[in-house]
């Protein structure tokens, strides 16, 4: 038990310290770590009158029941499905344009554009949302609107379940664009300008320079984030999903995350007990992916490692 | 310098690239102020567009006749933003700060327990009983201020800067007597400032951007936080009419819901749209002080 004696130690020799760091250790406790006590709730039949510990227990029914009703492999399969497009299509837009903003001259030219750019990742998915509305609606939206005035027929695209996985994935990309560029942008800016200078003096071009200069010096960066991205494989983007779909089942088989089915479930059928179980599959699932890709990280580079 | 035409080439093509893809960035604003000065009754025969061919302030005039409701939960989000913001900086700096004292044996142990909590969670159902039956946390603002006060990856990185304060400093004001809080006060808080300022704007937006533990907490529509208001009025009709102004007849003119729509949300976005530019920089050096990690 050597924590126990460092916190002894810390408690004798640095107390003030100690109470310096109670505020986070007490909230982790409070909001983290007491909920996980919660988890037996997966395991009960839920009676709001008898409160979680109260309520008579109910083996694997919540867990069978969500594996029979066949909602867990669509939401499991869009979950992961769409976090692996997530994470291809948005570092490739974002390495795409980081070394373009590299590569022009200009201030003013690349202030502005970054500015552009950045601009998707300050507002909520409710504000996205009505830009969708605007855009998409069957009877006001612009896109519709186009269509009609080049003497098409208007598509109703709150019923296309399949349009929807592109326009996910767009607009997820287009709201990540401006932060993830800076990512990449940063770790181009640390590469020394002589290896450019000595490259093109061997006469290499600019598409070699790229491909043989940059690209393998971003190799690292896009390794972490590509594997810290597979390690949140079966976490699905709450905001992102309810905001663009809500409560719209024409949708859901194509549009349904896990963190959508579970907060419908809790909000509008009360099935706290089915809820809980689906949140704990996930949470081990998470658990086991993170660990995972941790610690091939630290094989990979220790630097990196989340822990 | 003189540019072989290769490299012209690609700068041109590399230039006209990011300048799709910025104004791909700001063309929905662009479409919903449009829309929003639009006239409903052309938004009924042609729809939204670009450049609409005449322009009304209808829906402007409609959301600022009786303002009470939106400046009530531009209040609330207001509020919540600050204090979330201020208490979560200061007791996140505070423990970052600890955790990486090398005199502090705990600290290792105290990272891990923090930690530990990225990895494996009860899932929302325990912790939204937890609020809602243990806390008794509906209809009260703590309901939106407590979920987001502590971020581990905040933690991590505010704990990373603060690595960089030299021992020293601190070695030589303990010995002149001062205490540890007054330490982390005078002389730690203000040589952490760009990492406070950038952490700072991250756990503002994040706040200010919240809707859900509106939506799961909130039954009372008066304290509503702005997104979570901004979301109902585009969700549900009954709640957009309700919101617009009583005062107003309209007569038998339809009520132009559509405009109205699109001119809430810029009242509710405009504002920190317009505080962007001054803030921006803080975000970019909060990416890169977090690098890869954030």
């Amino acid at each position: 038990m050597r924590w126990l004696n460092n916190l002894r130690y810390d408690l004798r020799k640095n107390p003030v310290l100690l109470l310096m760091a109670l505020p986070v250790i007490l909230y982790v406790i409070v909001f983290c770590y007491l909920p996980m006590s919660g988890i037996v709730l997966a395991f009960k039949q839920f009676d709001y009158a008898q409160g979680i510990f109260g309520s008579p227990w109910c083996g694997f029914k919540n867990f069978r029941f969500f594996f029979i009703s066949g909602q867990a492999a669509v939401v499991m399969r869009n979950t992961v499905l769409y976090n692996i497009a997530f994470i291809i299509v948005n570092n490739i837009v974002e390495i795409t344009v980081a070394i373009f903003i590299s590569e022009i001259g200009g201030r003013w030219f690349k202030k502005i554009t970054q500015g552009a750019m950045f601009l998707p990742t300050f507002i909520s998915w409710v504000v996205v949302s009505a830009f969708v509305y605007n855009i998409f609606s069957y009877d006001f939206g612009a896109f519709n609107h186009l269509l009609r005035s080049m003497g098409g027929e208007p598509v109703d695209i709150y019923s296309q379940s399949t349009l929807w996985i592109f326009i996910i994935i767009f607009l997820n990309s287009w709201k990540h664009v401006g932060y993830g560029s800076v990512v990449y942008l940063a770790a181009i800016m640390g590469i020394d300008a002589e290896i450019y200078e000595s490259a093109t003096l061997d006469g290499a071009g600019e598409l070699q320079k790229i491909r043989y200069i940059t690209l393998p010096c971003l190799k690292p960066t896009v390794v972490i984030l590509v594997i810290m991205g597979i390690g949140n494989i079966f976490r699905g983007d709450f905001d992102l999903f309810y905001q663009m779909v809500g409560t719209n089942s024409l949708l859901f088989n194509t549009t349904d995350v896990i963190d959508t089915f579970v907060f419908r479930s809790l909000l509008f059928s009360q099935e706290y007990g089915m809820s809980a179980a689906v949140g704990l599959f996930q949470s081990v699932l998470c658990f086991g992916f993170l660990t995972a890709t941790n610690w091939i990280i630290r094989k990979v580079d220790p630097e990196n490692s989340l822990y | 310098m003189i540019y072989s035409r290769g490299r012209k080439v690609f700068v041109a093509v590399a230039g006209a690239a990011v300048t799709i893809v910025a104004l791909l960035c700001i063309f929905p604003f662009w479409m919903v102020v449009a829309g929003s000065l639009t006239p409903e009754n052309e938004i009924y025969v042609h729809g939204y567009s670009l450049w609409p061919q005449s322009v009304s302030t209808e829906a402007y005039k409609l959301a600022f006749e009786d303002p009470g409701k939106i400046i009530r939960s531009y209040l609330v989000t207001v509020g919540v933003t600050g204090a979330g913001t201020a208490v979560s900086l200061f007791i996140v700096s505070m423990c970052g700060y600890v955790l990486q004292r090398p005199d502090f044996k705990s600290r290792n142990f105290l990272t891990m327990f923090v930690f530990f909590t990225v990895l494996f969670n009860g899932g929302l159902v325990p912790w939204y009983i937890l609020m809602t039956n243990y806390l008794h946390l509906k209809d009260n603002y703590l309901a939106l201020i407590l979920p987001m006060m502590v971020n581990v990856f905040y933690l991590i990185i505010m704990k990373n800067f603060m690595r960089s304060i030299p021992g020293a400093l601190i070695e030589s004001a303990k010995i002149d007597g001062a205490g540890e809080f007054y330490i982390f006060l005078r002389i730690v808080l203000p040589l952490a400032k760009p990492a406070l300022a950038s952490i700072g704007m991250f756990i503002a937006l994040n706040y200010w951007n919240d809707w859900r533990n509106g939506m799961l907490f909130m039954q009372d529509e008066t304290m509503y936080p702005l997104q979570y208001y901004l979301y109902r009025l585009l969700s549900s009709l009954d709640f957009l009419k309700s919101a617009a102004a009583s005062t107003i007849d309209l007569g038998d003119q339809v009520f132009p819901s559509e405009s109205f729509k699109l001119a809430m949300t810029v009242v509710a976005t405009g504002p920190i749209i317009l505080l962007y530019p001054f803030v921006q920089k803080y975000f970019v050096k909060g990416i890169t002080i977090g690098a890869v990690k954030g």
